[in-house]
């Protein structure tokens, strides 16, 4: 076990490294970033002690050992808009985020195994096909449409609910989240469940695939020959083998999520960092956008890391390694 | 006659698919005693699965017992709502599938399958279940079995889960035992123990098996009686001394003929020519007509059980031997 979490510690470490390549060629090397630095009306020399300053007349590689120098002790600049250090702005921004992801989760969890278990155990039924019909919409319906639907009908027509913003906080560990109160809570609904569609549609489809999979295996049949109760036949033997799909998926798609509800969060004013990004991009902010594009890769490949740890704590096979007899 | 411990009347099981009716079982009737063993016999497709499966009503959609009676200790169980089943199925009745790889779920340990086991027919403790299935796995000889019960299926051999498989048939003492080709995913050495191990429990727990197979030399060392599927219906049953000694379906006498048997060294083996007729569409009358070598114009009508015995009958107009007897239909 030690063993693998090495393995793969160092694994992830050589991808935080590729990316940092990348990331510093597609915004250091392309184009002059001086042009946007500094004022048009800036003179010659003004320009040229900027470009000092910043070490842009280095070569390539010298710049890039400095950017990961300075990286790995935390800086990644100062925005120019705000004129705070960028890392800090992102992550100030990133509970906000990670609170409406791991929302946005629960739901498609909560909500998309159930429906995706009775859609595979009662395929031909009425309500197998309603709830397939439904994840079809879910995945091809554009997120901030769907999203200023939701707006229309339960914060404009019906007047239900918030329609944008984080709205009261509590704070926790020194972090303000909106969860921890009521009135935070309705601001999350609306967000949460528009960044959940796509996903709830995602695991009532693996749900659904891995239940008619696995509820013809001899083992399914074998709990019911002993006479188990259909609750645990299913709630046991189902669901265990079809979590093991599931969980890889969605461990892995916690990261897209975390990038996509950068529409979401747009469409609902929600101050998370997807919505830095976005407004970055626009002022053209760079080292905002550096620092944001950093911390996503960061944490795809610290949730890669978890998604692995939980899948061998699934599955049998893998936890005690040992090969299939 | 008393009442048999399980009478089977006229089964049907069909599977309606897109490509039609699969009449997978149709018409079987079986008669067991207490204690015995039966061996139940048949090529690949006959409906042997089917038919063990529809007595515990365990069939899955498409497949729907349409017609019969399967009477145990003299309820129907046919009729019977999915709650009494499920109270007989592990504690009266119990089965065992061919494929101990498949059998046992990969992702729960060998002591979470056979508590669960215990505790669906009784309410005991978990130590008490524990110490229940710890006695049954050294029942059916295998070594250390705390340290098993800890396990998963894929740490054992496949002669060790279906071990497993049978201490889990065992846990209950039931009537009966329906064992679907245990033996036949093992290697040699491994199925004659087991085998000989489960011939062993039953004479000593008095429980009744069926011993489903496609091996006429297994029922044979094994069973008290044989019943011969072909197409969905039992074709010929009798004692083991009957049927090896005097078959009177041809497609019993073609089996024999082609199992190897030491009293007839010298004497070439012999296949049953033709194919296993597909279940959707078999013959009008008797379904062996196209591979049989004694079919007349008779054989278009579907032949009667006839015999002298409830449990000495076989489904022919010609049946072999009836030359001799002069007893043809
Ligand atoms: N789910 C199903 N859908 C359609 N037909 C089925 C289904 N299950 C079984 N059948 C049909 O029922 C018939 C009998 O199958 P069964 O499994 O009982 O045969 P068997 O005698 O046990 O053969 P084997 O020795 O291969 O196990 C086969 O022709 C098969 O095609
Ligand atoms: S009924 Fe006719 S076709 Fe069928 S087995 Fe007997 S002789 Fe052959
Ligand atoms: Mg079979």
């Amino acid at each position: 076990m030690l063993v693998f979490i090495l393995r793969r510690l160092a694994q992830s470490a050589v991808v935080v490294m590729a990316m940092s390549v990348l990331v510093f060629a597609g915004i250091f090397a392309i184009g002059n970033p001086i042009d946007v630095l500094i004022s048009p009306e800036a003179d010659e020399f003004e320009r040229a002690a900027a470009i000092a300053r910043l070490g842009l007349d280095k070569p390539m590689h010298e710049q890039f050992i400095r950017f990961v120098d300075s990286a790995l002790g935390g800086d990644l600049g100062t925005s120019f808009v705000h004129g705070v250090p960028a890392l800090g702005l992102v992550l100030q921004r990133f509970p906000a985020t990670l609170e409406l992801a791991l929302c946005a989760m629960l739901v498609a969890v909560v909500l998309g195994i159930p429906l995706g278990l009775w859609a595979g155990l009662k395929p031909d039924s009425l309500a197998g096909r309603v709830i397939m019909t439904g994840s079809i919409l879910g995945f091809s319906l554009p997120t901030f449409w769907v999203g200023m639907m939701l707006i229309m009908a339960f914060a404009v027509t019906l007047g239900w609910l918030p329609a944008g913003g984080r709205g009261e906080t509590a704070s926790l560990f020194g972090v303000p989240w909106s969860f921890l109160t009521a009135d935070g809570l309705t601001h999350l609904i609306l967000p949460a469940v528009n960044l959940a569609l796509f996903k709830l549609s995602l695991v009532i489809r693996l749900a659904r695939a891995g239940t008619r999979e696995v509820a013809l295996q001899d083992y399914v049949k074998f709990a019911r020959a002993k006479g188990l109760a259909p609750s645990r036949v299913v709630g046991v033997h189902i669901l265990k083998n079809i979590m093991i799909p599931v969980v890889t998926v969605l461990g892995l798609e916690l990261g897209s999520v975390i990038a996509f509800s950068v529409v979401t969060e747009s469409v609902f004013a929600w101050p998370g960092m997807g919505k830095l990004l976005i407004d970055s991009i626009l002022q053209l902010d760079r080292p905002v956008v550096i620092a944001y594009l950093l911390v996503t890769v960061l944490l795809f490949v610290v949730i890669n890391l978890i998604v692995d740890l939980v899948y061998s704590l699934l599955d049998p096979r893998i936890r005690l390694g040992g090969g299939r007899a | 006659m008393t009442e048999p411990l399980l009478r089977v009347d006229g089964l049907k099981t069909h599977f309606l698919t897109r490509a039609g009716t699969v009449k997978a079982v149709d018409g079987v009737d079986l008669r067991l005693d207490r204690g015995e063993i039966l061996g139940l016999v048949g090529e690949s497709g006959s409906g042997k699965s089917v038919t063990g499966q529809s007595i515990l009503g365990l069939v899955d959609p498409p497949g729907r017992v349409v017609g019969g009676r399967v009477l145990f200790r003299g309820e129907d169980l046919v009729g019977a709502g999915e709650k009494r089943l499920r109270a007989i199925r592990g504690r009266r009745i119990a089965m065992i599938f061919q494929d101990p790889m498949m059998t046992l779920n990969p992702v729960l340990s060998i002591g979470t399958q056979m508590v669960e086991a215990v505790q669906a027919h009784e309410t005991v403790s978990r130590a008490e279940a524990w110490e229940r299935s710890r006695r049954a796995l050294a029942r059916v000889g295998i070594a250390s079995p705390d340290e098993r019960l800890a396990s998963y299926p894929h740490q054992f051999s496949g002669g060790m889960r279906q071990r497993v498989a049978i201490a889990i048939a065992l846990l209950h003492s039931p009537d009966l035992i329906i064992a679907d080709e245990p033996t036949t995913a093992l290697d040699v050495t491994i199925q004659a123990q087991i085998l000989f191990e489960v011939q062993k429990l039953c004479r000593e727990t008095g429980t009744a098996l069926i011993w489903v197979t496609h091996d006429l030399a297994v029922v044979s060392a094994l069973a008290d009686r044989v019943a011969v599927m072909y197409a969905g219906r039992v074709v010929e049953t009798g004692t083991v001394a009957e049927i090896i000694g005097n078959p009177r379906h041809p497609y019993t006498r073609g089996l024999l003929e082609s199992v190897p048997s030491r009293n007839r060294r010298g004497v070439p083996l012999r296949s049953i020519p033709g194919m296993t007729p597909s279940v959707l569409d078999l013959p009008e009358g008797c379904a062996f007509r196209p591979r049989c070598d004694r079919s007349t114009g008779a054989c278009t009508a579907m032949p009667e059980l006839m015999g002298d015995r409830e449990d000495r009958a076989w489904r022919c107009w010609n049946p072999v031997g009836a030359e001799a007897r002069g007893d043809a239909a």
